[in-house]
């Protein structure tokens, strides 16, 4: 009698984790169905793309359309203002961010619950539409179509103070009161013990401002209106938008487009659904 | 002299040295720490907002000084027929949010376990979020197309028996871009939800099963009330999202066809950046600001007494 219950319960419970994967499976295909067919439509040669039912192994595989695309338009300055861009970006949200956050975390002077405050309402305030002005801006500047201008907008911003902050604060005073008994200077002990203990704060801000400015598009579509400047968030679209007919070199253009960043999410995925949490709280 | 034991300790140890360096005080070492942080806010975050809500109120063709019109700018925005189509557009947009959130939390209950592969599952589910908006819209539009999947699919289901134009039929497309929005966004709630739902402790779960709840008993009564703050936040990031929808129309639409898609900000980003008329763009833009002010202020009200 009783193996029967146990073989039984072990059954519903086998069949209830089938079934789990089941729609695990079929949300999977659904979030990422568009860019498994777009790959599968890069490396396809053969057919109609809008054949159905789709083929998502495509009969004869190839890399010409990789080729083609680097042929149509300049795909590799494209490559280069991403990488230029982000690289830029990149490092000046760090060294920006983390200036910021040593006095907000580490220092006693007038004004810091002000300037606390002050960081605070940027996140609160509809900076959607500052676009706008910051083209005017930038066009007052003579900053449009130049790198300097897609970068400069983006470099200081509220969650990478905050998330820099709350790494310093976890550094133990004492190895702060005993660099200043040796007489080393804020800066010193800025760079060489703040900085070194932060360094996992410091990969998470780093990994999510290259994901989020290789991907930015808006911004960097309203400054810089020259192509040969277009960082391929942008560029990408100039290639549907003229030879909107290929399909496939398209494909293949966007898979080029969104490979770095979602391979940098694939291996370091941990930050993204880790450093979230930290973000928000 | 200074009577706290801390002055006279900075004192005593410092002087030596300090008379071989000279050493800027405190504060205002601080204060160049931030400068470049603060500098940079100030120009590119709160310039655009005190200036853009000035220029809405002038006459300003960005080579002569602003001059001041009054409402005239607001006048002629709400004679636009365009800006109320996007305004009642913006407003549709938010019924995405029940749907974005419930499939997120759904999501997210999915995935809080730890079965073999599950962090793949995650990581697929929160690929459309690291994806580049441009492509997306390219991705999208083919399947949008008149021969597209979409279609091809609902036709082998004789659901429909004309191919269906998902963004070039005006009844349809705003609905169409609202898919793409809801499909983007599912993985960012789905991982806040994670985070809320890993902190309810296990020992809250499992009394709970000891009293023989069942699954569904469980989610209603401890899952939901526990994350109620959680909730909370994801509604309020979600409905402001919602409110400001730009970037989805201009890849995929344009605002078209005939102006069926345009949203608040996609007025402002074609007012503006299109056609330069940058004192009515930051009008508009400046009613969307209130009603994001409005929606957050709505939902403070709601989130506030409950963290008490």
């Amino acid at each position: 009698m009783l193996p029967k219950i146990l073989s039984s319960q072990r059954r519903a419970r086998r069949l209830g984790a089938l079934l789990h994967y089941l729609v695990l499976v079929l949300v999977a295909l659904f979030c990422a169905f568009p860019m498994l067919w777009t790959l599968s439509t890069a490396i396809g040669t053969e057919g109609n793309v809008f054949a159905f039912p789709p083929s998502l192994i495509p009969s004869a595989p190839s890399w010409v359309n990789f080729a083609e695309v680097f042929k149509v338009i300049d795909l590799g300055r494209y490559y280069w203002n991403s990488i230029w861009i982000t690289f830029w970006t990149v490092v000046w949200t760090v060294v920006v961010c983390a200036l910021a956050a040593y006095p907000l975390a580490r220092l006693k002077f007038k004004g810091r619950q002000l300037v606390f405050s002050i960081i605070l309402v940027t996140l609160m305030l509809p900076t959607e539409v500052n676009f706008l002005v910051n083209f005017i801006t930038m066009s007052k500047l003579g900053l449009v179509n130049t790198h300097l201008g897609v970068i400069l907008p983006t470099i200081a911003g509220a969650i990478g103070i905050f998330m820099l902050k709350s790494a310093f604060e976890e550094v133990p005073q004492d190895l702060i009161d005993a660099a200043r008994v040796d007489g080393a200077s804020e800066l010193r002990i800025f760079w060489q013990i703040m900085l070194p203990l932060a360094l996992p704060q410091i990969a998470t801000l780093i990994i999510f401002t290259t994901v989020t400015s290789w991907n930015n598009f808006l911004w960097p579509g309203v400054v810089l209106t020259k192509s040969e400047l277009m960082p391929l968030a942008v560029g990408i679209l100039e290639l549907s938008g003229t030879f909107g007919s290929a399909t496939r070199v398209i494909a293949a253009g966007a898979v080029l487009t969104i490979a770095p960043a979602l391979l940098v999410f694939f291996f370091t995925q941990r930050f993204f659904m880790r450093g979230l949490d930290g973000a928000v709280k | 002299m200074d009577t706290t034991a801390d002055a006279l300790e900075t004192t005593a140890v410092n002087t030596p040295r300090a008379a071989r360096r000279p050493r800027l005080p405190a504060s205002a070492q601080a204060w160049l720490f931030l400068t470049p942080a603060l500098l940079l806010l100030a120009a590119f975050t709160f310039w655009p907002v005190l200036w853009g809500s000035y220029l809405a109120f002038t006459e300003y063709k960005v080579i002569t000084p602003p001059e001041w019109v009054g409402l005239k700018n607001f006048e002629e925005l709400f004679a636009d027929e365009v800006f109320i189509t996007s305004v009642k557009n913006s407003l549709l947009y938010l019924l995405i949010v029940p749907f974005i959130q419930l499939g997120a939390l759904g999501l997210a209950v999915l995935v809080n376990n730890s079965l073999p592969g599950i962090k793949f599952f995650r990581a697929a589910f929160y690929v459309p979020v690291v994806t580049s908006v441009s492509v997306v819209g390219i991705m999208w539009g083919w399947m949008y197309n008149e021969q597209g999947l979409i279609n091809a699919v609902l036709q082998w289901l004789r659901v429909i028996n004309e191919p269906v134009g998902w963004l070039t039929d005006d009844r349809i497309a705003l609905y169409a871009v609202m898919f793409v929005t809801m499909w983007r966004g599912l993985g960012w709630y789905m991982v806040l939800y994670l985070a809320g739902l890993q902190s309810i402790p296990k020992e809250v779960e499992e009394a709970a099963i000891l009293d023989g709840a069942n699954r569904w008993q469980r989610f209603w009564r401890i899952t939901v009330p526990m994350l109620a703050p959680t909730i909370l936040l994801c509604s309020v990031l979600s409905t402001l999202a919602a409110m400001k929808v730009l970037e989805e129309v201009l890849i995929l639409t344009q605002g078209g066809p005939i102006s069926s898609t345009f949203t608040g900000l996609y007025y402002a980003y074609d007012m503006g950046i299109r056609s330069f008329n940058f004192p009515r763009a930051l009008a508009a833009s400046l009613v969307v600001s209130v009603f994001c002010i409005l929606i957050a202020w709505l939902n403070f009200k709601f989130i506030r007494p409950r963290h008490r």
